[in-house]
């Protein structure tokens, strides 16, 4: 009788081993579908960052990066609010991804080579070029990030940040302290206290935790741009068609701002004559439906959060407190890179 | 009749134990190769780079405190863990000394016959225990930052120093080739003064008469060095703090963050070991204590000699888990950025390669392999002081 007992014992770790062996991996080629059943979308969001995606005192979710995610969301299931945002570290965000945890990254992520070919992630479209600058007091009377030689640089690991400042540091012939720490909150709370001279991260970061400092008027953010920082939603590589969702719903805000359509006159645009505007709308062609969405995936985008052109504006433009101007960001026939892939 | 089952023969037994085991290991180790197949397997079909090859590429992020060279243009991600490895050794090291002293004045205080003594005691053990690790530490870290003063108000230690909220800078020594001479006269010194103390005892325990050795080691271990020192040509120099535009360049640096994290640790951990010292010397039987009374010993004299050698035996075990437990708190470095092991490794090297399977292994394999070189230390003098049973 013991003995059959021991068999079973037996028996049961084998079956989990082979279990283990064989288990089947999570098919994560099926996102969408996921997404569907689930009927909400989950959403990697950066928690913290004024302007691109942070809770207002209401608790709701608000910012140029989450707005994205909405556009995805009214995509899907004609409904923005239809998505939990999941506040990230820079630390944790791919491997948040890459478990499955999220469905996208929506987090100021810049497209680099090695995260594009050694994370097992794909980058959607880049919808902020951005670069990385830097803040200091007005008090120490600096100009220049040429001037920085010596300088105690707060900066938070695991970013691109942390490898360009470094290297600026270094082809300029000057010598830096770095301090870094896991969160923005806490490299922008040391630098606050004066642990360091100067803050450092992508420039359109820096307006947003301007704002959070204790007097922002004492800071100012120095001229130079070091380094190409094209920020761009992310998701797991191996899922074609989500990427597709993602990637084209960026186009799709864009190719609407070049053909002047906007969350006010959509309605009106329904009614157009022009071949651009009926093929973007869904009057004309299937292309939704090639994504595995509705025909009309583009006028709800428009419609729940609309063109890129005002999602810039009112989370980090001129109608909002960190008042970055277009540049690189304009469309491109306005001097910018914004530049809508067609939709036909 | 002689059909009715018999139970196995010792053989059988044995032979059966023995195809137990193996096919236990076999099981536990077809389950863990298992894994570990599915794992990479995974990996490789997420197209997430895998491997240990990232090992040697650059590093190109700069750590603020490294205790040998490191630099972000040249150095790799090997280097980069040795110099967290040391960080979070040097704050272990520091801190196992510290707490361990302060653990047992405070353990042995709180058994004092002064109430006050006592009650103080007592009160810091109970606050300090029940309060989170993380949130002492951070109000170490946010105490230390902000008593400090700024950069501009920098307080001038005597001696060339400054002391600000970037860090306590000190004069650098530099040290020339003719002070290895030095090191090793004090070398000798040391090891004189333990072998004459040896031969001191001895010949008390064998002749009674009491012998004096204190000046003699004094003047081996202080004054030989000193006078190699001088012949050798004075080979010390010092390299002082410099104030810059915007930081203290040159001399020697010990960050905020450093201080706060040994203080915090120290603090946490002295709490506990007070603890432990306590139950150790209440844990020794009374009749001990009154039979030195009666001898006429004095109770600092009791409890050096008597009481706390028989409390170490009892001490050292739950001690070994103490240490073992600092060494890994040290890992809460990340909260205020001190660059340990695990805020360097798991942080920022983790971050950059994208390899979370093998850094965090690779992290997980150095504290285990800490920790039992700790508690097989710590395992090896319990045995020095365990009962001796005849």
């Amino acid at each position: 009788m013991l003995k059959g007992l021991i068999m079973k014992r037996v028996a049961t770790a084998i079956a989990i081993a082979i279990l283990l062996a064989f288990g089947a991996q999570g098919a994560f080629s099926q996102t969408l579908k996921a997404v569907k059943d689930r009927g909400e979308l989950v959403c990697g969001a950066n928690g913290t960052l004024a302007g691109f995606g942070m809770p207002d005192p209401q608790g709701n979710w608000v910012g140029f990066d989450v707005e994205f995610c909405r556009a995805i969301a009214a995509a899907i299931f004609n409904d923005p609010t239809e998505v939990k945002f999941v506040p990230l570290t820079a630390a944790n965000r791919f491997t948040t991804l890459q478990s499955g945890e999220i469905d996208v990254l929506s987090r100021n992520t810049t497209w680099t080579m090695s995260r594009d070919t050694q994370l097992g992630v794909d980058f959607a479209a880049v919808n902020f070029y951005d670069g990385q600058g830097f803040m200091v007091r007005k008090s120490l009377k600096v100009n220049s990030a040429l001037e920085l030689n010596d300088a105690a640089v707060c900066v938070q690991q695991g970013t691109t940040t942390e490898l360009n400042l470094a290297d600026y540091f270094r082809s300029n012939h000057m010598s830096l302290k770095t301090v870094t720490f896991a969160t923005a909150d806490e490299a922008v709370k040391a630098y606050d206290t004066s642990r360091c001279d100067s803050y450092t991260t992508d420039s359109s970061g820096l307006y947003g935790e301007r704002l959070r400092l204790t007097n922002p008027g004492d800071h100012i953010v120095l001229p130079e741009i070091i380094s190409k920082e094209p920020l761009s939603p992310a998701v797991r590589q191996g899922d074609d068609a989500w990427e597709d969702i993602v990637r084209w719903t960026h186009y799709a805000m864009v190719n609407a701002e070049e053909l002047g359509v906007n969350k006010n006159n959509v309605d009106d645009m329904l009614k157009s004559d022009a071949p651009d505007i009926r093929r973007l709308l869904g009057v004309e062609g299937q292309f939704g439906e090639s994504l595995g969405l509705t025909n009309d995936w583009a006028y709800r985008i428009i419609k729940a959060v609309g063109n890129y052109g005002e999602s810039f504006e009112h989370n980090v433009g001129q109608g909002s407190p960190l008042k970055i101007a277009r540049g690189l960001n304009a469309l491109w026939t306005k001097g910018g890179l914004q530049y809508g892939l067609p939709v036909r | 009749m002689t059909d009715i089952a018999r139970p196995p023969s010792r053989h059988a037994r044995r032979f059966g134990n023995f195809a137990l085991q193996l096919g236990l290991v076999v099981v536990v180790g077809g389950i863990a190769y298992a894994a570990v197949v599915n794992a990479a397997r995974n990996l490789a079909q997420a197209h997430i780079a895998s491997g240990f090859g990232f090992w040697n590429n650059t590093a190109g992020f700069d750590i603020s405190q490294t205790l040998i060279d490191y630099s972000a243009s040249t150095s790799s991600f090997g280097r980069a863990f040795w110099v967290g490895l040391l960080n979070t050794l040097l704050v272990g090291a520091i801190g196992i000394v510290l707490a361990t002293a302060l653990g047992f004045i405070v353990g042995i205080a709180r058994l004092s016959h002064n109430w006050l003594v006592a009650r103080l005691a007592g009160g810091y053990v109970e606050l300090i225990r029940n309060v989170p690790l993380l949130l002492q530490l951070l109000f170490w870290y946010n105490a230390v930052l902000k008593s400090l003063p700024e950069l501009r108000d920098s307080v001038a230690v005597p001696g060339g120093g400054f002391l600000n909220n970037r860090g306590l800078f000190l004069p650098r020594p530099e040290f020339a080739p003719g002070f290895d001479d030095v090191v090793i006269a004090l070398l000798f010194g040391v090891t004189a003064t333990i072998v004459l103390r040896l031969w001191a005892r001895r010949r008390q325990a064998r002749t009674g008469a009491p012998v004096r050795i204190l000046w003699l080691a004094l003047g081996l271990v202080i004054v030989l060095p000193l006078v190699v020192f001088a012949l050798a040509g004075m080979p010390l120099s010092f390299s002082f703090p410099d104030m810059g535009r915007f930081n203290v360049m040159g001399g020697l640096e010990i960050l905020p963050e450093f201080a706060a994290l040994l203080l915090a640790l120290t603090v946490y951990t002295a709490a506990f070991i007070a603890e432990v010292v306590r139950a150790g010397v209440l844990a020794v039987p009374h009749g001990q204590t009154e039979a030195a009374q009666a001898l006429g010993l004095r109770p600092h004299t009791t409890l050096r000699f008597v009481v706390v050698p028989q409390a170490m035996r009892v001490i050292v075990p739950p001690l070994t888990s103490q240490y073992l437990n600092l060494i890994k708190n040290s890992s809460l470095a990340v909260a205020i950025g001190y660059p340990d092991l695990v805020q360097v490794f798991t942080g920022s090297v983790l971050n950059i390669t994208g390899q979370a399977v093998e850094v965090v292994a690779i992290t997980m394999a150095v504290y285990l392999f800490i920790s039992l070189v700790t508690s097989l230390l710590m395992n090896l003098y319990g045995r020095s002081v365990a009962i001796v049973e005849r």
